[in-house]
């Protein structure tokens, strides 16, 4: 049998694991039910149009025009009538006068008024609640992804540390396809989930609002986020699989992992918090643990020379790769190590198997 | 090509501590060798290094004459001494999981599975989870992982502890097989009655250092000072005067008794005879415990 067999077989297994595993299932559903209800509520909660009761023909165009649902009466009185009476939440009659009950009907008011036209010489290309929710959904899907699935990883690391049964594994295929495995079949169930998700959401939002909207601007963006996710996770469940390998029981796995769950909050924070800042944005979209947020944030909001998201995806593939070849050698390091926490000294220094 | 596993001049150590020093031994084909030593005498440690789960310092394991590759280790089976399969894995799953890391098709996998649930008695409970089934079967389906996939050689560290005898019985059946199906078979084992009833080979190891090594009955007879029975009908307190005889244990008309070299036997049996019946005379071999005690001294 190949490595590459062996690492097949140990991905499929994590995955098959995982797919019957009651809290992964229902946390995944939770997910699409929020992305389902983030994607439709809001066009539910939009509401009715207001009503307005409207005694003169030239104001009830206007007032359709402007989308508000018009119910045409006979006069004035009638239309205060149908106000009073809570009918319709506004009326207009001669003068022109506008009539509510306790509240100032703003649409009515816009329909009526007439604004002077408005030429934006440097306009934003994107709609700032966009802007807004972009980087948060970006940053939110690699910090949450990366940081559940990571701990998963490093989890099921110690489930074999603690449970012994890796010696036997360790007797039958190399150290490094058990690694290798657990780190695709995380990146695979990260994305599958997160496939699913999106999809969900874009179904949503197709049925709250027939698309158009966000999406079509999200393309490019969306296409470097998915390599720089990638590369980003497998970085960073190298880094898990480390923590876990460190931890001999899984009560410990929180404090060994410390240092990884800050290469994975700060940056998060720091893109949240730095968002509309330029500078801080080019210093982060170069740094790996926040690039894959960062980088393709920039580009959405169209900062970012063509080259650049290059320049930064090579620097991250090289951490990565760094990141691979030194938790491997840890990984090596601490796994047959039962006795308590390693140290990191310890597991770079005497690698045991010679399998 | 002959089915030989042997184990030449390993030393190793852990940081200042030396735990095995030239441990050298075979495992030859088609037979039960029984490891034994102390606790902290180096059996568990020399299982690890055979496994390629610990390296050497020094020393080569060699199986059909040639150095272990990953490749060659992936045919063995082992039992290690902390035992440990995935809690939340059927047994069955991860039989056949187990059998396909060791380079079994997914197919015959399967059926090395079921016809293993059969013989380690797990029966309807292969399909639970492991971290519900009993201890006893825990261990059932632990011993069915280190056979699953046809292992080539066989490493069992403390096979027996913690089973009951039904279990035992079952092991016993299924090591005895696969010994006699031409398979090496190494278990270790503090319970010297159980290795004494089981092993044809033995390797008795103390403060990391082979103390003896080799076939069991040789071993015996090369441990046996001529000690023999005596059952009387009357009190045998007058072996106490004989030349050349020492007592090691009188109890009114039984005797056991050391004869010293250049003393005949049967002497002692015709002055027994004349002093009225006998019962019983007999030489005695030494148990496995008492050689054990003496060679680890």
């Amino acid at each position: 049998m190949t490595t590459f067999a062996a690492v097949r077989l140990v991905a499929a297994r994590e995955i098959r694991v995982k797919l019957r595993d009651k809290t992964f299932l229902i946390s995944t559903l939770f997910f699409l039910l929020f992305a389902a209800g983030s994607a439709i509520l809001p066009a539910l909660l939009a509401g009715t149009p207001t009503s307005v009761a409207v005694s003169t023909p030239a104001d009830a165009d206007a007032m359709r025009q402007a989308g508000l649902d018009v119910r045409p009466v006979a006069d004035d009185a009638a239309a205060e009538r149908l106000v009073r009476d809570g009918d319709v939440d506004a009326a207009v009659v001669a003068g022109p006068q506008v009539l509510a009950l306790d509240e100032r009907p703003a649409d009515v008011l816009r329909a009526l008024s007439t604004e002077p036209p408005v030429r934006l010489l440097d306009p934003d290309t994107v709609d700032p609640v966009a802007a807004f929710l972009v980087p948060l959904a970006f940053a939110m899907t690699f910090f949450f992804t990366s940081q559940l699935f990571g701990v998963q990883i490093a989890q099921s690391v110690t489930e074999e540390k603690q449970t012994r049964i890796v010696e036997i594994l360790v007797a039958a295929v190399p150290v490094r396809a058990l690694l290798a495995g657990k780190v695709i079949a995380g990146g695979v169930l990260a994305l599958g989930q997160i496939a699913l998700i999106v999809a969900v959401a874009v179904a949503g939002m197709r049925i709250a609002d027939g698309g158009g909207g966000i999406l079509p601007l999200l393309g490019p963006a969306l296409g470097w986020f998915v390599p720089f996710f990638v590369i980003g996770f497998v970085m960073l469940a190298a880094l898990w699989a480390v923590a876990g390998a460190l931890a001999s029981r899984q009560e410990d796995i929180a404090g060994v992992s410390m240092p990884v769950q800050l290469v994975v909050m700060l940056p998060f924070f720091a893109v949240m918090f730095l968002n509309d800042n330029p500078l801080a944005m080019r210093i982060l979209s170069y740094i790996p643990f926040s690039a894959p947020t960062a980088m393709p944030l920039r580009l959405f909001t169209g900062d970012a020379a063509g080259w650049e998201p290059i320049l930064s995806l090579l620097v991250l593939l090289a951490t990565t790769a760094a990141c691979l070849a030194g938790g491997a050698r840890l990984y090596e390091g601490a796994l047959l190590r039962t006795n308590g926490r390693v140290t990191l000294r310890r597991a770079w220094r005497d690698r045991e198997s010679v399998g | 090509m002959i089915n030989l596993l042997r184990v030449e001049g390993v030393s190793r150590s852990f940081g200042d501590r030396r735990v095995l020093t030239d441990v050298s031994f075979d495992v030859p084909a088609g037979r039960m060798t029984g490891f034994v030593g102390a606790n902290g005498a180096g059996k568990t440690t020399t299982m690890r290094i055979i496994l390629g789960v610990l390296a050497a310092d020094s020393g080569t394991v060699t199986w059909r004459g040639a150095p272990l590759t990953p490749q060659s280790r992936r045919r063995f089976g082992y039992l290690p001494e902390e035992r440990g399969l995935y809690p939340k894995m059927s047994a069955r799953d991860q039989l056949v999981y187990l059998g396909r890391l060791h380079g079994l098709t997914a197919e015959r996998a399967r059926a090395n599975t079921t016809d293993l649930i059969d013989r380690v008695g797990l029966g309807e409970r292969a399909g639970d989870l492991v971290e519900t089934l009993s201890l006893g079967n825990q261990q059932r389906a632990q011993i069915a992982a280190a056979l699953v996939h046809d292992p080539d050689v066989l490493v069992l560290d403390e096979p027996f502890s913690g089973l009951d005898p039904a279990a035992v019985d079952t092991l016993v059946t299924v090591l005895r097989e696969r010994a006699a199906a031409g398979v090496p078979v190494l278990f270790s084992s503090h319970q010297l009655d159980v290795v004494e009833r089981l092993c044809d080979d033995l390797v008795v190891i103390a403060g990391g250092a082979v103390r003896a090594a080799g076939p069991r009955d040789e071993l015996r007879a090369a441990h046996t000072r001529p000690r023999y029975e005596l059952v009387a009908d009357d009190d045998l307190g007058w072996l106490r005067d004989q030349p050349g005889i020492t007592l090691v244990d009188l109890d009114g008309a039984r005797a056991v008794f050391d004869l010293a070299p250049g003393h005949d036997d049967q002497r002692v049996l015709h002055a027994a005879l004349d002093r009225g019946p006998v019962r019983a005379f007999r030489p005695v071999a030494p148990s496995l415990a008492e050689i054990f005690r003496e060679l680890t001294q």
